[in-house]
């Protein structure tokens, strides 16, 4: 049937070429119409706006952690103690999943601020509430498929591929931070 | 079939044709009157109309929050935050009205060239049926920003119902879930919204299957005799429609992007407030003609009677016209009588737009008996006075005679 189109046996004519013309045009144009409706499902001006948080870490004792909010995910911000400092900093990095030295995950080693989602199928891993478990590894564990943070939050065991995620952040003063 | 030459093609066709049956329905193998003019074109814009309301309204409906305290925040959210908030609503909102301008021709259309005439009555009443549909859900969707607009428009229609006697007051509060207008009001609205649309949808396929069983009428009003008064559908009238659709979008875009609000009325951007009504309410331009009848008639009952058979007495006209000629074309009186006809409409819409009193009043009364007249009087007394003019013997005879002289082949035999 395509044979057809052309009228002319095998002959390109100026209907052809109108014809690709237009059809490409329109078959440019109604993708391009789709754009709208996709990025409308991206997340909106007000949702972006609530992309970062600043948090007061003056009541934030040593060895206390807290959980904050930050674009609808948990973070977890952890005063550690100068033992679970030494034990971040002497793993040695070639023994990790995803290796990464404790130096590169923090920016103040008294302060060790993660996202909240473990990187397996995201659970928030237990740990940062007193009596909670914290794993073998004394950071944190996760209760649905049993991975297990250490105290730079990287995975040491089960199911997870990487460690958790450092959030952008900065200090604002010593009390004081700003995540995203 | 056997026209298809690939194999993974002829594997599928020979389980589940749908290729030939797109190919019957709008293809090569649909064949149609060779002489449709543009005003054959408005039946697939309604068709392309009601596929960008469903388009639009599915994203928007990812955004809107159907609540009495959110709703009217959540559709400035969308207008503001959302990525492309603007175009989709203003483009949701602009071609509902196009839409109803285009079946408004479309209807037109049909009682110029006798289209609702044997056999192709109940193809007419399909089409009757999605009117009242469309008229449903554009109301609902009409109610859901919780405007001022929405909410007052909600309380008039659905008061409509309290002047059915006895009943009528409970059947308003069933209504509304409530003693007012209200959330569980807004609620029900929102999901009949939804549903309606794609009922409409379901509705159209009814409209397609008749009208392929007896073919589309024509601007002569003949019956087709055979293939030579046919063109197939593909590419003759898909490509026609196409321009149509060209032209379609062009006056979509220009609302859209220069006048998103030309049809809508300010008030609507102020929140429901259930203790004070607008100043003056009136309903979109597409529903003025039926509210200028609704206020003709000084009695409650009568009004929203009139008003109802005023849409319903379009299921009679196949029967009212007693006149075997289908189109005015060859109808001298009926065509003059048809232009009154549209203008009448026309002049209800604007006495529906203005105020309820003086000479409005007076013009919306008369054009509503005109209204009447015009159906239940001179339609069938046409039929038997009027002596009309021959009609040809076939579609393709005047076609050919009219380019006699030229080298005229026919297009089955181009190739």
């Amino acid at each position: 049937m395509a044979a057809a189109d052309s009228g002319h046996d095998g002959e390109e004519t100026r209907r052809d070429f109108l014809i690709v013309a237009t059809t490409t045009v329109m078959a440019v144009g109604g993708l391009a119409s789709l754009w709208p409706f996709l990025d409308s499902l991206n997340p909106a001006s007000d949702t972006l706006a609530l992309s970062s948080t600043e948090i007061d870490l003056s009541a934030v004792e040593e060895g206390q952690s807290i959980i904050v909010t930050w674009r609808g995910k948990p973070v977890f911000v952890r005063h550690r103690t100068q033992k679970e400092i030494d034990e971040a900093r002497s793993a040695v990095t070639g023994d990790l999943r995803d290796p990464q030295p404790d130096e590169e995950r923090t920016q103040n080693p008294k302060w060790l601020i993660v996202v909240g989602v473990c990187t397996h199928l995201g659970c928030i891993p237990l740990g940062t509430r007193t009596g909670e478990p914290r794993g073998e590894f004394g950071g944190w564990f996760c209760p649905c498929h049993g991975s297990h943070y250490d105290t730079s939050a990287r995975i040491r065991k089960g199911p997870a591929p990487a460690n958790l995620e450092v959030p952008e952040y900065n200090f604002l003063d010593d009390t004081t931070v700003k995540i995203g | 079939m056997s026209d298809y030459q690939n194999p993974i093609i002829r594997w599928v066709e020979y389980r589940l044709p749908i290729l030939s049956f797109i190919d019957h329905s709008v293809g090569r193998h649909y064949l149609a009157p060779k002489n449709l003019n543009y005003w054959w074109n408005f039946g697939s814009l309604a068709g392309i109309a009601l596929a960008i309301q469903l388009a639009t309204g599915i994203v928007l409906a990812m955004h809107y929050v159907p609540h009495g305290d959110l709703a009217f925040d959540s559709v400035e959210r969308i207008m503001r935050d959302v990525n492309y908030g603007w175009l989709l609503r203003y483009l949701h909102a602009n071609s509902s009205a196009l839409f109803f301008f285009v079946v408004y021709v479309h209807i037109f259309r049909g009682l110029y060239y006798g289209s609702y005439k044997y056999p192709r009555e109940l193809l007419w009443w399909l089409g009757i049926i999605i009117l009242f549909v469309m008229m449903a859900t554009a109301f609902m969707g009409y109610v859901l920003p919780w405007g001022q607009m929405s909410f007052w428009a909600a309380t008039v229609i659905t008061n409509l119902f309290s002047a059915i006697p006895i009943i009528g007051g409970g059947i308003v509060e069933f209504l509304w879930g409530g003693f007012t207008v209200g959330n569980p009001t807004l609620n029900r609205f929102y999901s009949l919204h939804y549903l309606l649309p794609f009922v409409i949808v379901g509705i159209v396929f009814l409209h397609l299957w008749a009208l392929h069983v007896h073919r589309s009428s024509n601007p002569l009003g003949i019956d087709v005799q055979g293939p030579q008064d046919m063109i197939p559908f593909h590419p003759y009238y898909t490509y026609k429609d196409l321009v149509g659709l060209g032209v379609f979008l062009l006056v979509l875009c220009g609302f859209v992007f220069y006048a998103p609000n030309y049809m809508g009325h300010p008030d609507n951007y102020i929140p429901a407030n259930p203790l004070q009504t607008p100043p003056h309410i009136v309903p979109e331009w597409y529903f003025l003609p039926y509210y200028a009848v609704l206020r003709a008639v000084p009695d409650k009952l009568g009004g929203v009677i009139l008003m109802v058979a005023s849409i319903a007495i379009l299921f009679a006209v196949p029967w009212l016209d007693t006149s075997r000629v289908r189109s005015a074309k060859f109808r001298p009186i009926f065509r003059q009588l048809f232009w009154i006809f549209a203008i009448d409409c026309i002049l209800l819409g604007f006495a529906g737009a203005k105020p309820a009193e003086g000479l409005w009043l007076v013009i919306g009364r008369l054009a509503t008996v005109y209204y009447f007249l015009h159906f239940l009087v001179l339609l069938p007394l046409v039929g038997w006075f009027e002596r009309p003019k021959p009609l040809p013997e076939s579609i393709h005879q005047p076609v050919l005679a009219a380019s006699a002289g030229a080298a005229v082949v026919p297009p089955e035999d181009r190739r």
